[in-house]
């Protein structure tokens, strides 16, 4: 069975720069539409594609992304 | 469900200022990660720059002191007489490191003082508004070459890592990317054996970090994350330059 991960953004911290996007290879995470109070759309977690390989939270700068795995 | 990943202890809990994208802050989590797996928290003191990264002290939960632009070297030079025991460690930019801090850099260097530099190469004068630097590369458009570097004008870029690694006081010199999530683990690496070296008393470590600066390049983050890996590091070669722990 594949690994099945899930992680959690602090929309309050992400500045919408799709680094995390543009390295995860489920696709798992998309720009949401809401606004955050800096004003950047921050990025949002499309569930149940995660596999918990981290490599989104290695890219992203702003260590707003913390991540979760089965085992 | 285990935490796999989540923020280094020695981080503050304060978001970080600068753009988005900068490779500034993965450096600072780099830094810190390698603080709290080495345990050395409550003996360590930094030395941030001049430049974006001016207020690093802001971030870390560790004894931080701010140097002169460019003397960062000689104040943990003098840290490091003064109270041997600790363990210092500069960040200096390429403003920092390679222009007005050229001397400080490579007389620490030779002398073989014993630090860890970190030094963040962007290529441009970040803070000021995207100056050309010393590590400009050819070709490469900044404010003040608005046509592109020329090297029959301005020279040729800085190869100051190199330039260092050929000197023999220092004990590890190395050149690493952030251009993929595999290089910006081998630049943890780098920088946990950088501390070794120190801890070991070794000699001086320099770790050289190509950093993407998306605001003064002009691009968007993921296409200054393509640059980097496509242009800057044909410029500047990333690999371990100099390692004494290996001739041993």
């Amino acid at each position: 069975m594949a690994l099945r991960g899930r992680i959690t953004i602090n929309d309050n911290l992400c500045k919408s720069c799709e680094l995390c996007i543009s390295v995860c290879p489920e696709e798992a995470i998309r720009i949401s539409d809401g606004i955050n109070y800096k004003g950047y759309h921050p990025a949002e977690f499309i569930k149940d594609m995660c596999r918990g390989c981290a490599l989104c939270s290695i890219v992203c700068p702003e260590i707003a992304i913390e991540v979760y795995r089965e085992r | 469900m285990k935490k796999v990943f989540t923020k280094p202890k020695c981080l503050k809990d304060i978001p970080f200022h600068y753009c988005p994208g900068c490779g500034h802050s993965i450096i600072h989590r780099l830094v810190a990660e390698v603080i709290d797996e080495l345990k050395i928290s409550d003996c360590v003191i930094g030395i941030p720059p001049a430049g974006c990264a001016v207020l690093a002290y802001n971030y870390f939960d560790i004894d931080m002191c701010e140097a002169p632009h460019g003397r960062g070297c000689a104040v943990a030079t003098g840290f490091k007489r003064a109270q041997p025991d600790k363990i210092i460690f500069t960040y200096q930019g390429d403003g920092d490191m390679a222009a007005i801090g050229t001397a400080e850099t490579l007389h620490a260097a030779n002398r073989g003082e014993r630090i860890t530099a970190v030094f963040v190469n962007n290529a441009v004068y970040g803070m000021t508004g995207g100056q050309m630097a010393p590590t400009t590369m050819i070709e490469q458009k900044t404010t003040t070459s608005p046509f592109g570097r020329r090297s029959e004008v301005e020279g040729y870029p800085l190869l100051i890592t190199d330039l260092i690694a050929t000197l023999k006081g220092p004990a590890y010199v190395a050149r690493h990317s952030l251009a993929t999530p595999a290089k910006i683990l081998a630049t943890k690496k780098s920088i946990k054996k950088a501390f070794e070296v120190q801890i070991k008393g070794l000699g001086f470590s320099l770790v050289e970090v190509l950093s993407p600066c998306p605001t003064n390049w002009k691009l968007s983050a993921v296409d200054a994350y393509k640059f980097l890996e496509s242009k800057m590091e044909k410029e500047f070669p990333i690999g371990v330059l100099k390692d004494v722990t290996k001739r041993k």
